[in-house]
């Protein structure tokens, strides 16, 4: 076990090394030093000299790849992929070219994120799952079909319009809740209702259908038959066998996602004001803070493969019939 | 057409409907192919919501079709006898809609400006009022009096159009069944009407006529008013709705037929090569995949912008700019999302090459190059399909999103995500103006809900794991 | 045993839910600030942008300003309430005064021509008694000794805020610290924006920069650290120097009657030298701890909380000076109740708290329920606040006035315009074909419309880059530029479309093609826009264009780029703004003075103007007193540049703010950034018009709520049925 998970962790280092070439390659070529230094020293009266000032601080005046004027390692060392890809390696992000600490905003902003994050994953799988369940007991009914009609036409409407139509009914109308803002502690919850509200609401559609899917999959197999034919109830059956059997892929589905929690939800995010990963990527973005979106980017990769790895772990976990090799 | 001008976006679009086409005659020759289609053909759903994203497709097909309008002839003053602009077929179908532009907002179907102003009067006095509209309404003298009859009345006139063209177009039908099956034409009829035909011919029909009784509908009274009013400078909602449609579509198909090549071939060799190809290409797509896509393509964007920029003389009008940002986004996106399909074929190809007659043709010492065409590849176009038909409505879905984070189609383009992006603002008012995010989401619905349905109806159609659960 | 710990259990809930339904009670559902606030003697406002400089010598845009300015007190202020703007000492005792010498040394009459002005010199007597904030910069122990300026590096690992440092520490403003800040402003390392421009003025400034690169990069090698702390006292500028405890000098080149404007702007704050001593500890940058985000100032305010993340909160500095509210204002203030707190001791509030709002929209729906105290109007708010009356007059609408919102309005002291770029070979240069081409589309670019449809006529069109309340700035008639207007009945008219095509026709480009090549005419319009409402905006624009048959191309792109063109002067036609320094021609001037070319110099002309007059006569303007033959040397000017058209003169936008009838003691006033401590709030009114105007609506809630029952129930009937079944 032990080793099977020090070799997965020891094939995701080429993943980042190429992550990490990948987002070189497209954020240093792009946009030249000269262009952030621009841009972040402001509007008026900016001098070739402030420019040149500005690099220096921050270490973009180094060459790309190769500093010929440096001698030994220095030619590989003085640079900026040296200084500024690699050291993410050690999780050290820097600072943001607006000189913040990376490291300490992304700590500090997690916890927003994952406040709508956890809440939304759980209670949106207690709410499809039992919606699924109940499809999947009238299934073959009208409730059925209408239930499916339903998840589908949910499904189709665009998760902007949740958005944009429940802060202006619940908030603006209703004045139930803040309308965007957010407070630390025990204060936070008057902000995170609707947020999280709305997070459910858009995932019902395709959460129920695919966990209706399973379910189905599972009724349909030998050993349920068998079981009704033992003259178990409906209930029972679905409960104990159809539910059991189904929660491997549905758990191992939810691990995947567990680390990309951390990420945050953009739009959201962004909606709603509240201080997360999801807004923090966004601002970066608009402000074209291209430190914070690499440090994001690889965050993200590393995430994922995290992800890979925990699913890989869960299966031997709930099945001990995969084995890991 | 001598002004004719083809843009990226539409060269691929041809390329999309001679492949569409090639393969149709293919799978028609083809049992295994067939038979999945003639059970999408007998599904209700299928062809009901066929008949809807046939409309759209239609309307995304005219507007594909760019060129220079010819000038009046009394502007043609030597060598320059073309605009500069470049307008779709379809901009010229529907030319009132797009030239007929007010001042600033308007409800739709309205008389008035929704913005008081002051209004000059005969005598010279000033009043603050709504003032009537340029174009919309502009045919009533009293607004009050004859408004509401007039629209019933359009309404009525479109709906009548709508059933007479929809009739006709079923006793052509039924005309043609009936000349085919050589039986007599009333008993085609009733047995299509009593819905006791194999293929739905009866709920094609109605879906036909709904769809028909809206557009004409639509047509009598987008012709004198602002169908879904007009936006901050008085452009037509109706017809923004209506440009967005292409932009809906390609990015719903574009983006998959570009990464198709590349997902296929890689899937399939790292599942039939299996060892080092595997291993590269697996790493190729975990790379790949692991990266968040909106910081991707955020990032792609910004690339693009610049490169725009430095090279701002090869696009010359602002359709060209949009136009390459949008086949970019496409690009992007696709590289996005080639990773699930590539790891779906890979696991298939695997399967297939343990098979008998793939086993016994490598024995043979057929050629790899031959195996992947003869035998792999046509065993998994099922698979390719489904996944094409399945990602449409999460990408139409996603145009939206990425506009929002201004990382989607050009600002200038007409797009739904655009329209909802700007709409934004515009719920803020007071009194709310609430017409373009209900025209983008009224489109985007219904057009991503026939997606799904349909999808629904091919996937259940194609995938034989489903089809014998049922 | 059991009973009683369940009993205990239900009381607990009991009593939990009472609590919960109290607090329902208390205040409005949808308050976004604690309870326990909501009596406090607070402002709240918002910011849409992490400030980036909080450092003075590095501030230099509003948004900095708007705390800044409320930190530090520079010598000088701008009197709140009279008009045209009035300086006023501040931390001075009094607004300096120059004397001025000639080459050798000579004492000159005040009315000496300025030719023979060599040096002028300003003495400046700074208020006794003034404090610092309390800073743990200035915690020092019982020797007197600095606590905190000899950190070990572990110590400063453990820190994240300045709140982590326990002891504070505070000291009286001296004029050493006032001549230090300027020292500041010549230290290469700190990149101020005014180190160029105030290199030109302030003798010596710019040597004593080189000193400071040299010794630093010197000090770098030896230390071997990246930034190591270079103490600028023990370096003397030539032109700036302390008197005594309570007076420095700080001496000019020639003569420059603005430099007391640039007093008021917080670059000459006083700065303690132990701020730098400690700020420069090695490890303290990575920690976010630096002047940049933790001001220390002698201001009303300090910045107690700065989270870009969640808000910055300003708090009442206790070592504050004091000042008085003014008691003299302009005719119709007393009326206005702007003076009801004359001679009270300011500031009025204990805190500011600005929360992060990126959006509009949510700005705008807080403060109508009563969580902001003020709000500018966006153009799409606009309809539901504002109304014109039957004479054309701006009010506010019934909803506002109900609210007992009020209305400010002020003509802004900026201009946007639309800039040619005159180094490109089809709209630039001196040609006269040019020069029609940019007159014809100054005439057919409807400012007058642009400020109707996307500033809700927030805006007046602009005659020349001089804004109203400038000097220079000729209303009625005599300001018109007579090459876009005439004057119909007494008021401007824009001239017809058709004179517009006419000289197009002169220019060459009948119906918009060249009538050399028979082509038809192209133009380019750079733009850095993207958001949704830019797109009705660049239509709006090619329709204009289109208007004289020309082809408007836009070429969006980020505003890295947009600096790169005008930088490189391949862009050919844009839109950019301009604000006020201070309120003087020359801030307007200089944008279109030649050897400010952005191309040529990297100044701050970004369509590269360039006209010999024009250029002669600004250097003479420049260092004038306000009088009348300044006055015709500007109209002069004006003339010449109406003529060349470098600019279609676009606008200047007028500020509309509205605040609730709590918020006491508003006066648009542009030019000074200081005014949060005039304000005063009525808390208990606010408090009360928040509950009545945010109560929560709960049926609907409820109503939801029994629909999914009701949902429920068909199946229930079917489970019945099916268990039912099932038994048999």
């Amino acid at each position: 076990m032990m080793a099977y998970i020090i070799r997965r962790i020891l094939y995701a280092i080429p993943i980042l090394v190429g992550v990490n070439v990948l987002t070189f390659l497209l954020f240093f070529v792009i946009n030249s030093p000269d262009d952030m230094a621009r841009m972040h020293l402001g509007m008026k009266r900016v001098t070739p000299e402030a420019v040149e000032n500005w690099k220096r601080e921050r270490g973009y005046d180094q060459p790309l790849l190769v500093n010929q004027s440096a001698s030994g390692t220095g030619k590989l060392t003085e640079t900026i992929f040296f200084q500024k890809s690699l050291k993410l390696f050690q999780f050290d992000f820097g600072t943001s070219d607006s000189g913040r600490d990376i490291g300490y905003d992304i700590s500090q902003r997690m916890w927003p994120s994952l406040a709508i994050a956890i809440p939304v994953l759980l209670i949106g799988l207690l709410v499809n799952i039992t919606y699924a369940l109940l499809i999947a007991f009238f299934r073959a009914t009208y409730i059925d079909f209408w239930s499916v009609v339903l998840c589908v036409v949910m499904m189709s409407i665009s998760g902007l319009f949740y958005i944009i139509g429940g802060q202006y009914l619940v908030s603006k109308l209703l004045h139930l809740v803040p309308i965007s803002g957010y407070d630390t502690g025990i204060s936070a919850i008057k902000f995170l209702v609707l947020p999280v509200i709305i997070g459910v609401i858009g995932g019902i559609g395709s959460g129920t259908r695919w966990y209706r899917t399973l379910f189905l999959e599972e009724i349909n197999k030998d050993y349920v038959r068998t079981a009704r034919a033992k003259g178990l109830s409906e209930t029972v059956v679905l409960f104990r066998h159809v539910l059991k059997n189904a929660m491997i892929p549905i758990l191992t589905g939810v691990v995947v996602v567990l680390p990309l929690l951390f990420m945050g939800s953009l739009i959201t995010e962004s909606f709603f004001g509240i201080p997360g990963l999801g807004s923090y990527t966004i601002d970066a973005i608009s402000s074209q803070d291209f430190a914070i979106v690499r440090a994001m980017v690889f965050l993200g990769s590393a995430l994922y493969i995290l992800g890979l790895i925990l699913t890989d772990i869960s299966y031997t976990l709930v099945d001990p019939r995969v084995r890991l090799s | 057409m001598a002004g004719m001008v083809i843009l990226w976006t539409d060269f691929l679009v041809f390329v999309l409907v001679v492949v569409t086409t090639a393969f149709a005659i293919y799978a028609s020759k083809k049992e295994h192919l067939r038979a999945p289609w003639g059970r999408v053909i007998r599904s209700r759903t299928g062809m009901g919501t066929l008949v809807v994203l046939c409309f759209y497709l239609a309307i995304g097909l005219l507007d594909s079709i760019h060129f220079h309008p010819q000038l009046p002839a009394e502007e043609q003053g030597g060598e320059g006898k073309y605009s500069t602009e470049i307008i779709s077929l379809f901009d010229q179908m529907v030319d009132g809609l797009r030239t007929r532009q007010e001042k600033t907002y308007s409800a739709p179907l309205a008389v008035y400006l929704y913005a008081k102003e002051t209004i000059e009067l005969a005598d010279g006095t000033t009043v603050r009022d709504f003032p009537r509209l340029v174009h919309g309404g502009a045919h009533l003298t009293d607004p009050q009096q004859e408004w509401l009859p007039d629209v019933i009345q359009r309404t009525m006139l479109g709906s009548l159009k709508g059933i007479v063209v929809s009739l006709v177009l079923a006793n052509i039908l039924f005309m043609l069944i009936s000349m085919r099956s050589a039986r007599h034409f009333g008993q085609v009829a009733k047995e299509i009407i009593a819905g006791k035909t194999e293929i739905p011919w009866r709920v094609m029909l109605m879906t036909l006529t709904v769809v028909l009784v809206l557009l004409f509908s639509a047509m009598e009274l987008a012709r004198v008013y602002h169908l879904f009013g007009t936006d901050k400078v008085g452009e037509d909602v109706f017809y923004q709705a209506l440009k967005s449609i292409r932009t809906g579509l390609l990015i719903g198909t574009l983006t998959t037929l570009v990464m198709l090549p590349a997902a296929v071939l890689l899937g399939i060799m790292a599942g039939y090569f299996r060892g080092w190809v595997d291993d590269v290409i697996q790493y190729l797509y975990t790379t790949l995949n692991s990266i968040p896509g909106v910081l991707l393509i955020a990032a792609a964007i910004l690339m693009l912008q610049i490169y725009m920029s430095n090279h701002a003389e090869e696009f010359n009008s602002i359709v060209e700019r949009a136009d390459l940002r949008l086949l970019f986004l496409c690009i992007i996106l696709g590289v996005t999302s080639w990773t699930g399909l590539c790891r779906l074929l890979r696991g298939e190809a695997m399967k297939l090459r343990e098979i008998d007659y793939v086993q016994a043709a490598t024995a043979f010492g057929v050629g790899h190059f031959q195996i992947i065409m003869r035998h792999i590849l046509p065993n998994v176009l099922h698979i390719v399909l489904i996944t094409v038909v399945l990602d449409f409505s999460g990408l139409v879905l996603a145009e939206a999103v990425l506009s929002y984070v201004n990382i989607g189609v050009d600002p200038t383009m007409n797009s739904w995500g655009n329209m909802i992006n700007s709409a934004r603002l515009e719920m803020a008012r007071e009194p709310i103006v609430w017409w373009s995010l209900a025209a983008a989401m009224v489109f985007m619905f219904t057009l991503v809900l026939s997606a799904n349905l349909f999808s629904d109806v091919v996937r259940d159609a194609f995938d034989p794991r489903l089809r014998h659960n049922r | 045993m059991q009973e009683r710990s369940s009993k205990r259990w239900y009381l607990l809930l009991l009593t939990a839910g009472l609590l919960l339904l109290n607090g329902c009670r208390e205040g409005a559902w949808n308050n976004p600030y604690p309870l326990s606030e909501s009596e406090q003697n607070i402002i709240y406002s918002s910011f849409s942008e992490r400030p980036k400089h909080l450092d003075p010598v590095r501030a230099y845009s509003s948004n900095e300003y708007a705390f800044i300015a409320q930190i530090y007190d520079p010598p000088l202020q701008y009197h709140f309430l009279k008009r045209p703007y009035l300086l006023e000492p501040l931390a001075a005792t009094a607004v300096p005064e120059a004397r001025y010498f000639d080459e050798q040394g000579n004492l000159l009459p005040m009315d000496a021509e300025p030719e023979q002005i060599a040096i002028s010199e300003y003495e400046i007597n700074i208020r006794p008694g003034m404090g610092y904030q309390p800073h743990p910069a200035l915690a020092a122990d019982q020797q007197g000794g600095y606590i905190y300026h000899h950190l070990g590096q572990a110590d400063i690992e453990e820190l994240n805020t300045l709140g982590d440092f326990t002891e504070t520490g505070t000291r009286e403003v001296v004029a050493e610290d006032y001549v230090y800040q300027i020292k500041r402003l010549a230290f290469p390392a700190l990149h101020s924006p005014i180190a160029g421009l105030m290199g030109e003025y302030i003798v010596g400034l710019d040597d004593f920069g080189k000193l400071l690169d040299r010794q630093y990069e010197q000090l770098k090698t030896e230390t071997g650290e990246d930034k190591p702390y270079l103490d600028l006292r023990q370096f003397d500028m030539e032109g700036v120097y302390a008197v005594d405890k309570y007076r420095y000098r700080i001496r000019l080149h020639g003569k420059y009657p603005q430099f007391v404007y640039w007093l008021a702007m917080p670059f000459f704050a006083p700065m303690p030298w132990e701020a730098d001593a400690f700020y420069s500890q090695p490890g303290m940058e990575a920690r976010n701890l630096s002047l940049d985000w933790y001001p220390i100032g002698s201001g009303p305010f300090m910045l107690s909380e700065n989270n870009p993340n969640l808000r910055m909160v300003l708090e009442r500095n206790p070592h504050f000076h004091g000042e008085a509210y003014p008691s003299e204002g302009d005719p119709g203030d007393r009326e206005l109740g702007l003076l009801d707190d004359a001679g009270k001791p300011m500031p009025f509030i204990d805190k500011a708290i600005y929360s992060l709002e990126k959006e509009t929209i949510p700005y705008w729906n807080k403060f109508l329920q009563g969580y902001y105290d003020t709000s500018g109007v966006s153009s799409d708010s606009f309809d539901q606040a504002v109304q014109f009356s039957d004479r054309g007059e701006l009010g506010l609408t019934e909803a506002m006035q109900a609210k007992g919102i009020e209305l400010m309005t002020d003509v802004t002291t900026s201009v946007y315009y639309m800039g040619f770029n005159m180094a490109d070979p089809v709209v630039g240069g001196d040609s006269e074909s040019a020069r029609l081409l940019r007159q014809a589309i100054s005439i057919a670019m409807d400012f007058e419309e642009y400020i109707s449809i996307f500033n809700n006529g927030r805006g007046i069109a602009a005659q020349s880059p001089l804004p109203p309340g400038i000097f220079g700035n000729r209303p009625g008639e005599a300001g018109i530029n007579q090459q876009v207007y005439d004057m119909v009945n007494g008021t401007p008219r824009r001239k017809g479309i058709d004179y517009a095509r006419q000289l197009m026709k002169q220019a060459g480009y009948a119906d918009g093609r060249d009538a050399k090549t028979g082509k038809s005419l192209i133009l380019y319009y750079d733009t850095t826009a993207s958001g949704p409402d830019d797109k009705a905006r660049l239509n709006w624009i090619r329709k204009q264009f289109a208007k004289l048959g020309i082809q408007l191309v836009i070429r969006a792109t980020d505003y890295n780029r947009f600096q790169e063109k005008t930088r490189k002067g391949t862009a050919q036609i844009f839109m950019w703004g301009w604000n006020a320094d201070y309120p003087d021609p020359e801030n307007f001037l200089f944008l279109l003075y030649g050897p400010n070319g952005k191309l040529e110099h990297g100044g701050e002309n970004a369509v590269n103007y360039s006209n010999a007059e024009f250029d002669q006569l600004f250097v003479q303007m420049k260092n004038m007193e306000n009088n009348s033959q300044r006055q015709q040397i500007i109209d002069r000017m004006i003339t010449i540049l109406q003529h060349d058209a470098p600019w279609v003169w676009g606008f200047h936008p007028k500020a509309f703010s509205l605040f609730h009838s709590w918020y006491k003691n508003v006066k648009p006033n542009l030019m000074a950034n200081n005014t949060l401590k005039y304000k005063r709030v009525d808390t208990a009114l606010r408090e009360q018009q928040r509950q009545a105007w945010n109560p929560p609506v709960v049926w609907p809630i409820v109503i939801i709520g029994l629909l999914l029952v009701l949902t429920v129930i068909p199946a229930v009937v079917l489970y019945r049925r099916h268990e039912r079944s099932a038994a048999r």
